[in-house]
C-alpha cells in the first residue's frame, strides 16, 4: 500500500537541457537516466547490440537518445526528444534539445514548456558565446529556474577557483538579462561527480547535486500575483433529461485561480457575470487554479464560445488589434513584412498581417539589427502584427500562457513563428541598439 | 494530498502544486477538448488495451456531464483475446458509443493482404487502419501512444500531421510550442493525436488504480496455457502456435500489453491486484514492449519504419 501511495503523490517537473555539441550533454542526460535507473535492461541491451554491430567497443549511450534512422546514420540529433524518468520524490519530463547553433528553434520549443533549464559549460572553456545564447534564450522564454552545470571538472583538477570564476561571470550576465534564479553546480557527467551522487572530489562544494536540485526546486508560483485567465475551449451542453439546462465553459486555467461567486468578464465582448459553479472533471469545487482543466458555470446565460477568455472583472487585460512581440521564426520559409498569417492565441485563431519587422536580435551580444526585411529559420526578432479581431493579450512577462502565440501559414498550415508579447527581457536596463553590426548570425 | 507532497513543498505554494497524475490528466483533457473544438470528425482508437481504456476514461471526464463527442475505432487483427473483445463490446454499450471496426481478417479473405509466414498480424494493421480513416473521412485520430514506449516515439508530437497516405515524416514535424497545438490540415490529410504522450507505463497503472478503472482480466495473473517462443510466453491458439518442438504448459502469467495474440507475450506473475501490478512494474527491469512485443524486435528501426507507413 505504502509503495503505491508514495509513487503516486509526487509532482511533475518539466525541464530542458541546453549545451554545445561537446559540452557533454548526452553524457549528462545518459547519467541522469542511468543513475536514476530509468534505463531498463532491454533498452541497454538494444544499445549494446547496435553499438557492437557498428564495431564499437562499449555501449554508445548516445544511441539511447538518438532515436531516428537519420540521426543514427549521421550521428547527430535533429529534433527535440522528450524523455521520462522518476525518483521517489518527483517525476521528470526532459525536453532533450540538440546543441547545434542552428537549432535555436528547438531550444525555444523545449524551453516553452520548461520550468527549468540546465545550461552546460565545459569548465576548461568557461563562458563562451554559446553559453550567452543559451542564457539569453532562457531569459527570453522566461524559464523560471536556470541551472548552470559546470561540467568536466575532472579535467581542471576539481579546482574551486575555476568553478567560482565561471559561476560568478555567468550569474552576473544572467541576472542582468532578468533570469530570476541561477543555481551553479560543479559536475563531471562522465565521472558522475555531483550529478546524482555528491562528489568526494569537491568537498569545497556545499550545494545540491543536479538531481537533488531537480527534486526540490519549486514547481508552482505565488498565484496571488498572477492574473487569472481561462481560455474557453469548448462549450459543454448535454441537453439530456438529466441535465436539460447545463451549459458549461470548458478550458484549462492558463494562469491564476478562480473561485465560485467571483465576478468575471468575458473577452473580447466585455460582458460580465458571476461564477455560479466550477466542475473539476465531474466534481464540483469552490476554487480552481492554474493548469487545472475545469468547466465553469455562470449565473447569466450570455453568449460565450470557443476562443473567448474569462478573466476576473477587476483584472482584465486590454484588448488590442496591434501586437508587438519578440518572435522566434521556426519555419524554413522566411517571415516577411506584409505576410498574411493566422495567429493562434489561447484557443482563438484569427487572421493577421505582419506590419513591420523593426529589428532582429543577435543573441551573442543582444544587439539589435534594424529592419532586417525578413526573419529566416532560427532568427529572433521584434515583430508588429495587426490582427483582424481584437485579442486580450497579456505581456509574456506576466503570463507565459496568455502572453504567447504562434503564427500559422494559412495555405498549408505550417507553424511559422513562436511569439512572446511585450518587452523581450526583464532587464531593467534598455537593450542597446546597434546598427552597423552585421555579425548577427547565430 | 499525502505527506510526501506536504514535506516536499514547504510554505504557501503547497496548496497549488498539482500531483503529477493531476497534471498529466489535466493536460490530456486539454488535448481532448482542443480536438473537439477544432475538428469535424475525430475518432478514438480503442483496442480494449489499458492505454485506450485510459483514453476513453479521460474523454468521459473531459466532456462530463455530456457524452463523449467522438466515435471509437478498433483495428481488429482477428487474433484477439476473447476477454478483451468482450470488454470492448460491453464498454461501448455501457457508454452508448459508436464503434467502427477495421478488420484485418477481411483484407486477408479478400486477398488484399497476405498472411505472413510468422503469423504475426501487427504489421498488417496499417492498411485497414489508413483505409478506414480515408473512407470515414476522420480528420483527427486519437492514439494511446506514449513517448516512453520507444525511441522513435520519443520524437513524436502530440498533434502529428499525416499526409493523404497517412505517412509520418519525422523531419517535417511542426514544432510544438507552449500548449498551442496546431491542427491545421488539408483535405485528405489527418492529424494523429496522442493525449498520453507524456505518460509512462507506471503513470498509466497508477492512474488506473487511483480512478478505479476496470480492466480486462488478462492484465492480472491467471493460469493460462502458454508456450515459449523467442523468450516470451505466447498463448496457444488458432493463429499458428505452438509449432513443432514447442510445448504447451500451464503457467501463472499476466499481460503488460494487449495486442495481436501472435506477437504479444505474457510475463510470469502472481500479481492479482492493481497494487501488486504496480509494485511489480516499479521493480521491473524490462520495458513493457521489450518484455512482451515481438514485432518491435524485428529491426532497430522497426517502430519508426511502421510509423512512417501510417502505423501508430
Amino acid at each position: 500500500m505504502s509503495t503505491t501511495t508514495e509513487l503516486t503523490e509526487t509532482t511533475l517537473l518539466r525541464f530542458a537541457t541546453a549545451g554545445s555539441v561537446d559540452d557533454g550533454k548526452s553524457t549528462l542526460v545518459g547519467r541522469l537516466l542511468h543513475d536514476s535507473k530509468s534505463i531498463l535492461t532491454d533498452q541497454l541491451e538494444a544499445v549494446e547490440r547496435a553499438s557492437a554491430s557498428r564495431g564499437a567497443e562499449g555501449p554508445d549511450l548516445a544511441l539511447l537518445t538518438d532515436g531516428l534512422r537519420a540521426e543514427r546514420e549521421q550521428g547527430i540529433t535533429i529534433d527535440v526528444a522528450y524523455r521520462y524518468f522518476a525518483t521517489p520524490k518527483r517525476r521528470f519530463i526532459l525536453a532533450d534539445t540538440p546543441g547545434h547553433v542552428q537549432y535555436t528553434r528547438n531550444m525555444v520549443t523545449g524551453a516553452s514548456t520548461a520550468e527549468l533549464t540546465v545550461i552546460l559549460i565545459d569548465a576548461r572553456n568557461g563562458v563562451v558565446e554559446q553559453t550567452r545564447r543559451h542564457a539569453a534564450l532562457a531569459a527570453l522564454l522566461r524559464v523560471p529556474h536556470v541551472v548552470l552545470a559546470v561540467n568536466k571538472m575532472d579535467l581542471v583538477d576539481y579546482k574551486e577557483s575555476v568553478f567560482a570564476a565561471i559561476a560568478e561571470e555567468f550569474t552576473a550576465y544572467a541576472l542582468e538579462l532578468g533570469v530570476p534564479e541561477v543555481t551553479a553546480i560543479p559536475i563531471s557527467a562522465l565521472a558522475g561527480d555531483n550529478v546524482v551522487e555528491p562528489s568526494a572530489n569537491m568537498d569545497w562544494y556545499g550545494g545540491p547535486t543536479v538531481l537533488e536540485h531537480l527534486e526540490t526546486v519549486p514547481v508552482t508560483h505565488d498565484l496571488s500575483h498572477c492574473h487569472a485567465r481561462l481560455p474557453v475551449q469548448y462549450v459543454i451542453r448535454p441537453q439530456t433529461a438529466e441535465h436539460p439546462d447545463y451549459r458549461g465553459y470548458a478550458g484549462q486555467i492558463a494562469a491564476g485561480s478562480f473561485h465560485v461567486g467571483e465576478q468575471i468578464t468575458v473577452l473580447p465582448s466585455g460582458r460580465s457575470t458571476k461564477i455560479a459553479g466550477i466542475d473539476l472533471l465531474g466534481e464540483p469545487v469552490d476554487v480552481a487554479w492554474t493548469t487545472q482543466s475545469v468547466t465553469i458555470l455562470l449565473e447569466d446565460d450570455i453568449d460565450i464560445s470557443r476562443g473567448d477568455l474569462l478573466v476576473p472583472s477587476k483584472d482584465a487585460p486590454p484588448t488590442t488589434q496591434d501586437i508587438e512581440a519578440t518572435v522566434c521564426h521556426v519555419a524554413d520559409a522566411p517571415l516577411t513584412v506584409g505576410h498574411r498569417v493566422l495567429l493562434k492565441h489561447g484557443t482563438r485563431t484569427v487572421k493577421a498581417i505582419v506590419k513591420d519587422i523593426p529589428s532582429r536580435l543577435t543573441l551573442d551580444d543582444l544587439s539589435l539589427h534594424p529592419h532586417p526585411g525578413q526573419l529566416v529559420a532560427n532568427d529572433i526578432g521584434r515583430v508588429k502584427i495587426r490582427t483582424a479581431e481584437p485579442l486580450p493579450v497579456d505581456s509574456y512577462s506576466d503570463s507565459r500562457r496568455t502572453g504567447s502565440f504562434i503564427l500559422i501559414d494559412p495555405n498549408d498550415g505550417t507553424t511559422l513563428t513562436a511569439g512572446m508579447v511585450g518587452e523581450s527581457f526583464a532587464s531593467p536596463e534598455p537593450v542597446k541598439v546597434e546598427s552597423e553590426d552585421d555579425g548577427w548570425d547565430f | 494530498m499525502t505527506t510526501t507532497v506536504a514535506k516536499m513543498d514547504e510554505g504557501t505554494e503547497a496548496p497549488y502544486a498539482l500531483s503529477h497524475l493531476d497534471a498529466l490528466e489535466s493536460e490530456a483533457v486539454h488535448i481532448f477538448r482542443e480536438v473537439a473544438g477544432e475538428f469535424e470528425r475525430p475518432v478514438v482508437l480503442f483496442s480494449g488495451g489499458k492505454d485506450s481504456i485510459v483514453m476513453l476514461h479521460l474523454a468521459l471526464k473531459a466532456f462530463a456531464p455530456a457524452a463523449v463527442p467522438f466515435s471509437l475505432l478498433h483495428v481488429d487483427t482477428g487474433h484477439n483475446f476473447p476477454e478483451v473483445l468482450e470488454y470492448r463490446d460491453r464498454t461501448v454499450a455501457q457508454h452508448g458509443l459508436r464503434l467502427h471496426v477495421a478488420s484485418v481478417q477481411d483484407y486477408i479473405d479478400r486477398g488484399v493482404l497476405k498472411e505472413r509466414p510468422d503469423g504475426t498480424r501487427n504489421p498488417l494493421q496499417t492498411l485497414p487502419l489508413t483505409e478506414k480513416i480515408q473512407a470515414e473521412k476522420f480528420d483527427a485520430v486519437f492514439g494511446g501512444g506514449r513517448r516512453d514506449e520507444e525511441k522513435a516515439r520519443a520524437k513524436e508530437r502530440v498533434f502529428s500531421l499525416r499526409d493523404e497516405f497517412s505517412q509520418w515524416d519525422p523531419r517535417r514535424q511542426r514544432p510544438e510550442l507552449w500548449n498551442l497545438y496546431n491542427g491545421r490540415h488539408a483535405p485528405g490529410e489527418h492529424v494523429r493525436v496522442f493525449p498520453l504522450s507524456n505518460w509512462t507505463e507506471l503513470d498509466v497503472w497508477q492512474y488506473i488504480a487511483r480512478e478505479g478503472i476496470e480492466l480486462p482480466e488478462i492484465y492480472f495473473a491467471h493460469e493460462r496455457e502458454v508456450f515459449s517462443r523467442g523468450g516470451m510466453w505466447l498463448t496457444a491458439g488458432e493463429w499458428g502456435g505452438p509449432k513443432d518442438g514447442e510445448t504447451v504448459e500451464k503457467r501463472l502469467v499476466r499481460y503488460r500489453t494487449v495486442g495481436d495474440m501472435s506477437c504479444t507475450g505474457a510475463v510470469d506473475s502472481d500479481a492479482v491486484t492493481l497494487e501488486q501490478v504496480i509494485t511489480e512494474i516499479a521493480a521491473s527491469r524490462l520495458t513493457e514492449r521489450g518484455a512482451t512485443r515481438a514485432d518491435d524486435k524485428m529491426s532497430e528501426a522497426a517502430m519508426e519504419d511502421r510509423k512512417r507507413e501510417g502505423y501508430f
